[in-house]
């Protein structure tokens, strides 16, 4: 039915008309497009590029020598599992509790608007102003060991052990937090009243109409915070190398602490190689997520 | 009377859910702003007060030198015993390197801001006002460039500096930060709800593509360019990964952002009000705009539609 409209529509506008459009705003796209092939786009391919050969001088190619190499790596292998074990934990927590929270401020509570920015403040405060606190709280000599040794509880070296993935954790969700509750706060809005009101009148509790209601409304929000939670904790790199360095502890050593040391010594075709990894990683877990969405999805959206 | 009964109930019932409410809402809020109000208080501070609280946890290197008075235990207080401004004196005055880093920050991001934004219109018009294979395939790609980590898109950027030879100076970090794909992102979308009855209006009129962009897509945009503008600002003030890579021979062109993690123990005095005064611009500028952001930001999530 639509279709036939369209066609309709396109058979009535002058075909010219359309094709003026074409040209005419052709000029506008033109630096951006520029840009972006010049610092994106291109050399991304040189990079792909460069992954299939033996170095930039001699140009040989060498078929998947780089990715072989760069799998048998230890580093890049310990740094992709850290990183990969870090979205594990981090991502369904950095959806879960934004969502909780969304679902509390959406309530008529006393003093709702302060709430809402105390929480969302993490997301606009450089992660490098407030190391420092982290700092005193997580060092050897810090605030939680202090208290902990006054209760008789045995010191933790917060980051210099498996505990060490707790605290960036916590700075990751601190970080991180606001911005999805954002987004579900947004999602909970756009719910039409109708539908809420009804449930009400139905008499459904509260917890279920959370689920049958509420979570269908908001499963491609929920998508989306999942994908961009999953793509800010491949940047936790950043927490991490504020508050540890260059050279942290193990299993805090990230993908891009790698290639940060990589660089350090300029192969280059083991750089691209990982690159070319990491993105068909990304790609392959996004693809995935849609494809879990589009099931999940195809019953309830609109 | 019965009916009384229940509503009595459920009344009941909602007190006590909004009092739990309160209470987590409560607690997480407190948790979250402690870190942004501790490192504000303590850079009121004087340097002889946050040597004898934390000079435990800085000190190890160095601390031959250190004479002053430090407590066995490490003590995080919020309130300072004295209230001093000698951390920012210091900074402000006899500590010029800060202010240095301070500034090259603002060199990076200002730029950054204005002319992605303006690169992003150009192309957000253009791909909001014909859709075409073409066009669709690149808003596709620039979308999927947009979701990529640093990981992927820092090699590349890395060559074509290397290339174009320069590396180590500041246009290898604002020149592909001009050409990042967020703006467009934002502001196609944006762009693709102005309806179509506007644009043959104008036409009608007798505008002209560069008209129709200038006085009426950019002035209807405006809201989602200040947001955009503010989202790139607090991002960018943020930077740790493109500056490591693309400054590594100059550290003195790092961002302040950079360069705090890095302040020794022989400065822990000062660092507080170092941390303060990085963090108060994009700390006003999100209170004085707080919908806007959140506009921004819930606008962000269109990457399906």
């Amino acid at each position: 039915m639509i279709k036939k409209v369209k066609s309709e529509l396109k058979r009535r506008k002058p075909v010219s008309f359309e094709n003026r459009d074409k040209t005419s705003t052709m000029p506008f796209m033109i630096p951006s497009i520029a840009g972006f092939m010049l610092f994106f786009l291109i050399p991304f391919f040189i990079v792909l590029y460069y992954s299939f050969i033996d170095n930039p001088i001699n140009q040989e190619f060498v078929a998947f020598d780089n990715y072989i190499s760069l799998l048998r790596n230890h580093a890049f292998m310990l740094s992709l599992k850290n990183t990969l074990i870090f979205s594990v934990i981090a991502v369904p927590l950095a959806v879960i509790i934004p969502l909780i929270l969304a679902l509390f401020l959406e309530n008529n509570i006393p003093g709702k608007s302060i709430f809402r920015t105390a929480l969302i403040s993490p997301l606009v405060v450089p992660v490098a102003s407030v190391i420092l606190i982290w700092q005193v709280v997580f060092d050897y000599n810090g605030v939680i060991n202090v208290f902990l040794d006054s209760v008789g509880i045995e010191a933790v070296d917060w980051f210099k052990s498996d505990f060490s993935r707790l605290v960036v954790v916590m700075l990751f969700l601190w970080k991180n937090t606001g911005y999805n509750m954002v987004l579900f706060m947004a999602a909970l809005a756009n719910i039409p009243l109708d539908v809420k009101e009804a449930a009400l009148i139905d008499g459904v509790g509260p917890i279920r109409r959370f689920f049958r209601i509420k979570l269908n409304f908001m499963s491609s929000s929920i998508f989306f915070v999942t994908i961009l939670s999953l793509i800010n904790s491949f940047k936790v790199f950043r927490e991490v190398y504020l508050l540890t360095g260059d050279y942290p502890y193990e299993g805090l050593y990230m993908l891009q602490h790698y290639i940060n040391n990589t660089f350090r010594s300029l192969d280059y075709q083991k750089l691209s190689a990982a690159a070319v990894i990491i993105c068909i990683i990304i790609t392959a877990i996004i693809a995935l997520l849609f494809v879990i969405d589009n099931k999940l999805g195809s019953s309830v959206d609109e | 009377m019965n009916k009384d009964k229940t509503r009595g109930k459920a009344k009941i019932k909602k007190i006590i859910s909004i009092v739990i409410a309160l209470i987590i809402l409560g607690f997480t809020a407190a948790m979250f702003i402690m870190p942004i109000v501790l490192t504000v208080t303590n850079s009121f501070m004087t340097k002889s007060e946050i040597t004898a609280n934390y000079g435990k946890i800085f000190s190890e290197e160095g601390s031959s030198a250190v004479s002053s008075y430090i407590a066995d235990k490490v003590n995080l207080k919020i309130i300072p015993d004295k209230v001093s401004f000698g951390q920012y004196i210091t900074v402000l005055i006899k500590s010029p390197q800060y202010l240095l880093k301070f500034w090259n920050s603002v060199i990076y991001v200002i730029p950054i801001v204005i002319f992605q934004i303006i690169v992003a219109l150009g192309a957000s018009y253009s791909f909001a006002r014909y859709k075409g294979k073409f066009r669709n395939t690149m808003f596709f790609i620039y979308i999927a460039l947009m979701l990529m980590p640093y990981q992927v898109t820092l090699v590349p950027n890395y060559l074509v500096a290397d290339w174009m030879d320069i590396l180590n100076t500041r246009w290898s970090v604002i020149l592909p930060g001009i050409f990042s794909p967020f703006a467009v992102f934002i502001l196609t979308k944006t762009m693709q709800r102005i309806p179509s009855s506007i644009v043959e209006a104008a036409k009608i009129d007798g505008a002209n593509e560069w008209k129709i962009f200038r006085k009426v897509f950019v002035p209807m945009s405006k809201n989602a360019i200040y947001s955009v503008a503010i989202l790139l600002f607090m991002d960018y003030w943020n930077m740790v990964e493109q500056p490591l890579i693309m400054l590594q021979n100059n550290e003195d062109m790092h961002p302040l952002s950079v360069y705090l993690s890095k302040i020794n123990a022989g400065e822990i005095g000062l660092a507080f009000a170092v941390a303060a005064i990085y963090m108060v611009l994009p700390l006003l500028l999100f209170l004085y705009s707080e919908d806007r952001v959140l506009e921004g930001i819930a606008s962000s999530s269109a990457i399906k539609g």
